[in-house]
């Protein structure tokens, strides 16, 4: 079974401060990574580096075969197959959740008006939230406008989904509600790479974890290992202070 | 009351010139909201070239009175180009409404452009990224997700523009266009009543100006979506 991801040798800087200093990592289909590091230590950088909202300085990343640093591949037909989740959820506010979720079908010319409706609706009841179809993202809690954010990448139906701190902005009692629709994502078979402090959803539904610092991988394993038994004096010190 | 009596006998043109400056506000506020996307665009655009050329024309427009641009393209460009501003375009019959409705747009297009700039600027970069991330291109991400929200918060704004290009139709009057105070102008020559006539004209502008600022004040109140 090939890759879903293949990272070699990334290298990211801004400016003089080089992020990513060097990142190999692969990820196999329907794979879960969770990304863990401290505050800076380029995990976000990283996420977007995968479908390149940050420029590549170095290295190579493939998703689905493409090579992303290859200038001839059309970046936006790959990241339709690459569902990316944010921390401020950025919903659409002149849109209602419904309208979220069906922009992208239609203006890429995916799917008609009536079939993107019809797929939104689906989509919002995956995330069940049918009911605030025609509802303004500015009435919807935290927890359902990061709902609706996820069902806005699925009707694009990806095969990679990205998660930046996806639950980091929500107030504690709306956390579960997110990290359990994607806990069935991940158990449909989505190819998953999360950035997370929520080390339950870790060791629940993860099937690797990373440890980022310093611009490289320190340490790497399944969640149980990596959580309860971490080698690197930086991982040690680090999950002391989120646990 | 030999003021209202003036007013009434001269209301038919004074109504008509109205018209003539609202048309030319309206006209060139809708070609200067085109043109403030296009260089706003330009402003924020990556390519050299194009940041220049909106940088120049921003310059050119905002460096120098309106009087100067009006006399430079009504007298100076015909003798550098060698034509003639029509008199009978559009709707209106022997009026400049072509060369009123050219100089009004070019500047107020320059003050747009400022708007749609700061209108653009003002949307969280996470609404460009969200929709990029999608699979949007630049431009598809501009027109669906970016622009409704910068034009919205640019609404209070522009009915300002509406106010100030709506004023600066008054020096129109140097080209002849028969607008609020072209009309005074001409009415005061035969009949010596200044004092009236251009209390009328303060009177016409204050009436309007007033109306679209509480307008301006009301698109201020409501900015939230749904709401
Ligand atoms: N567009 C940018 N321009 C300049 N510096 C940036 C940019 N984006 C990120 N950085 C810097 O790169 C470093 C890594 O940032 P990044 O957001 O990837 O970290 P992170 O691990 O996601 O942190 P956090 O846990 O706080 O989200 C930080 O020092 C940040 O200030
Ligand atoms: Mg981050």
């Amino acid at each position: 079974m090939a890759s879903k991801i293949i990272v070699k040798n990334l290298k990211k800087a801004f400016g003089p401060l080089e992020v990513i200093k060097d990142m190999s990592l692969e990820v196999e289909d329907r794979e879960v990574v969770v990304v863990i590091g401290p505050s800076g230590s380029g995990k976000s950088t990283f996420l977007r580096c995968l479908n390149r909202l940050e420029s590549i300085d170095g290295g190579t990343v493939i998703i689905d075969g493409f090579d992303l640093t290859d200038k001839s591949v059309d970046i936006n037909k790959v990241r339709r197959n690459i569902g990316m989740v944010f921390q401020h959820f950025n919903l659409f506010p002149h849109k209602t959740a419904l309208g979220n979720v069906m922009l992208a079908p239609i203006t890429l010319g995916i799917l008609s008006k009536t079939q993107a409706t019809e797929r939104g609706l689906e989509m919002l009841r995956k995330v069940g939230l049918s009911d605030k179809a025609n509802v303004y993202p500015a009435q919807l809690s935290g927890g359902q406008k990061q709902r609706v954010a996820i069902a806005r990448s699925l009707a694009l139906n990806p095969d990679v989904m990205l998660f930046d701190e996806p639950t980091s902005a929500l107030d504690p009692e709306m956390v579960s509600e997110v990290l359990a629709v994607m806990k069935e994502l991940a158990n449909g078979g989505m190819t998953m790479v999360v950035v997370t402090h929520e080390m339950g959803f870790a060791r629940e539904v993860g099937d690797r974890v990373i440890f980022m610092d310093g611009g490289y991988i320190v340490e790497e394993g399944s969640p149980e290992e990596l959580i309860r038994n971490p080698k690197e004096p930086r991982t040690i010190d680090f999950l002391r202070k989120v646990l | 009351m030999k003021a209202l009596n003036l007013f009434t006998q001269h209301l038919p043109t004074f109504l008509k010139a109205l018209a003539i400056t609202t048309y030319v506000t309206v006209i060139s506020l809708i070609f200067a909201t085109l043109i403030g996307i296009v260089f706003g665009l330009f402003k924020i655009s990556k390519k050299k070239p194009l940041v220049l050329a909106a940088n120049f024309y921003l310059s050119i427009i905002r460096g120098t009175p309106l009087l100067v641009q009006t006399l430079f393209i009504y007298f100076g460009l015909p003798m550098a180009l060698g034509f003639r501003w029509p008199w009978a375009t559009f709707y209106w019959r022997s009026q400049p409404i072509l060369a009123a409705i050219v100089i009004m747009s070019l500047n107020a297009g320059a003050y747009m452009t400022e708007l749609v700039r700061g209108g653009i600027e003002s949307v969280d970069p996470g609404q460009m990224e969200a929709a990029r991330s999608l699979g949007m291109s630049y431009g598809q991400a501009m027109v669906q997700v970016v622009m409704p929200q910068a034009l919205r918060t640019m609404l209070p704004s522009i009915v300002n523009q509406f106010i100030v290009t709506l004023k600066d139709t008054s020096l129109l009057s140097m080209i002849g266009l028969r607008e609020l105070v072209q009309n005074a102008k001409i009415i005061v020559a035969n009949n010596m009543e200044a004092l009236t006539m251009y209390a009328i004209v303060g009177l016409f502008y204050w009436v309007i100006v007033t109306l679209l600022s509480s307008a301006a004040s009301n698109l201020e109140r409501r900015t939230t979506y749904g709401k």
